[in-house]
């Protein structure tokens, strides 16, 4: 039953985290296109700086450093009469109202604890990416255009926000869906983060059982198990090929750009 | 015990010479820094052959999806869709546990299960498979009037695909073949966090790095070490590509030679 939950896991980290690391790009390409240099300097920092380390150091990097940041802040609030440092050689301490979640808290406080944590780390990295494919999606919105609606007098934060937001996404399109595939693709890695998702369970199950102990012996099914899985992730790869195809026909309708402009003369013939 | 004492004991460990025991507590930068850097041993180990292995077969792989005739273009775009579908990490599990079934089967298969034979196998046919995608777009984006030209001069066949349309489809895919082999590298990492055990902690430089991280509860330490270990292999690797690439392109003008773009994803 818990694998089967488990998908569940998979498909609601896709749909938290499509949206956040969309935010998070968004933000970063934003601060990268500044024209304060602080801002654009720390946009640009975020965006090359994620890019250019081996995704799952990352993963694991910032699992433990988020975690230890939570804890070291709650440690700083709530027990500030605490002497012992926090680093005690190889120790990591903190004073027990500061653990998170705390050690009473039941069992589902933990795991949802571990979910969050995994969607922020994924939105983290994803946000880098699609910052890039943001920020060149900004760039390739063509200045004619944010040059008439200067000359139509609006403000930079109107031109941004009528002009540029919309038509950047038929450019940022091919680069986000490429990263939906590569999101797709990199779900299996909440296993590494500890969350029990499919890869946790399709280990546990397929595991041969010992016959003695349980009342349903099998052996090592854990082969079958991994290609049910390689065969879910095919199908989801090839439904969302097809939904995004779609989506680039429907955006690219009334385009100024090659896909548009085919799409308005086959209008026109038909 | 001196960094040069160290050096000597560790910095062939991840092979299985030099000092068994892992060191197990009062961790130096200098003990970091030679496991990891030894650790770097099977990650350029994997990523070389595979790429040189995935080569040659993706080359026939883009050959067959462009092919007219059915019976190789199917499977040729089956096999390219199957490892660029599906996660690779999920590929090396499902690997592992097949190559252990196998192994019941026959002891030929004795080798596959473990990690210096049987991931190998997977990197290259993954590669393989994105490299194959790469070279096919490539192929396609040959301009007419070179094979217009072949075809006036009399060259065909055999001939007219290795002077004309291998080195042009070469040049073209060079960018971004270049990109693939460092995100191949960088894929590498995945290997132990896999199916695949780490004989006699004889891991890679992202097993080492865990291991300290996990000991040392620090991640801020091992981890920084790795990305600078990572940095220095992906330069390495622009460098070599880039010489071959100035050699693809020694007879374009100037100012239409292809740069090579870095161009860095994610988990494949």
């Amino acid at each position: 039953m818990s694998f089967y939950a488990a998908f569940g896991t998979v498909l609601l980290l896709l749909a938290v985290t499509a949206p956040a690391a969309l935010l998070f790009g968004l933000g970063g390409a934003v601060a990268a296109r500044s024209r304060f240099l602080p801002v654009s300097w720390f946009g640009r920092g975020y965006i090359a700086i994620v890019r250019g380390v081996p995704d799952i150091a990352f993963f694991l990097f910032f699992v433990i450093a988020l975690d230890q940041g939570i804890e070291y802040l709650r440690h700083k609030v709530r027990c500030p009469d605490w002497t012992d440092p926090v680093r005690q050689g190889n120790d990591f301490v903190v004073c027990d109202l500061a653990k998170m979640p705390l050690s009473s808290s039941p069992q589902w406080m933990h795991e949802v604890y571990g979910f969050w944590l995994a969607v922020f780390t994924f939105a983290i990295v994803f946000g880098a990416f699609a910052g890039n494919v943001l920020f060149g999606a900004m760039r390739s919105v063509p200045r004619a255009q944010l040059e008439t609606a200067e000359a139509y007098g609006m403000t930079p934060r109107q031109t941004f926000w009528r002009i540029l937001m919309p038509q950047m996404w038929v450019y940022a399109l091919p680069g986000l869906s490429n990263l939906w595939m590569v999101l797709i693709k990199a779900t299996p890695l909440l296993f590494l983060l500890g969350v029990e998702d499919i890869v946790y369970w399709a280990r546990e199950l397929g595991g041969s059982k010992a016959p003695r102990f349980t009342d349903y012996p099998h052996p090592d099914w854990r082969m079958w198990y991994f290609l049910a899985l390689l065969v879910f992730y095919l199908v989801f790869t090839k439904v969302s090929e097809v939904v995004l195809d779609r989506l680039t026909r429907r955006l690219s309708r009334g385009q100024a750009t090659l896909a548009g402009e085919a799409q308005r003369k086959e209008g026109v013939a038909a | 015990m001196s960094c040069f004492e160290t050096l000597q004991s560790y910095a062939f460990r991840s092979l299985g010479y030099g000092e068994r025991l892992l060191p197990r507590s009062d961790f130096t930068l200098c003990d970091q820094f030679v496991l990891i850097g030894s650790g770097l041993i099977w990650n350029v180990y994997f990523g070389v052959l595979a790429v040189l292995g995935g080569f040659v077969f993706a080359n026939a792989l883009a050959m067959g999806k462009a092919s007219r005739r059915p019976a190789l273009r199917l499977p040729a775009t089956w096999f390219i869709f199957l490892f660029r579908g599906s996660p690779l990490f999920i590929q090396f599990f499902f690997a592992y546990f097949l190559f252990l079934s196998l192994k019941s089967v026959s002891p030929l298969f004795d080798p596959l299960s473990s990690a210096a034979v049987g991931a190998l196998f997977v990197l290259f046919l993954n590669t393989s498979a994105y490299s194959a995608e790469i070279f096919y777009g490539a192929l396609q984006s040959i301009p007419k009037g070179d094979m217009e030209a072949a075809n006036a001069y009399g060259i065909s066949g055999w001939s007219r695909f290795r002077r004309i349309m291998f080195p042009t489809m070469m040049r073209l895919a060079w960018p971004s073949y270049t990109n693939e082999a460092i995100f191949l590298f960088h894929a590498t990492t995945l290997v132990f966090f896999s199916g695949f055990p780490a004989w006699r902690q004889q891991g890679d430089a992202l097993y080492y790095a865990n291991y300290f991280a996990d000991k040392t509860f620090n991640p801020f330490i091992p981890y920084p070490i790795l990305a600078f270990y990572f940095i220095l292999l992906t330069l390495t690797v622009i460098w070599a590509f880039g010489r071959v690439n100035q050699r693809l392109n020694k007879h374009v003008p100037q100012e239409r030679r292809q740069k090579i773009k870095l161009k860095m994803q994610l988990i494949r």
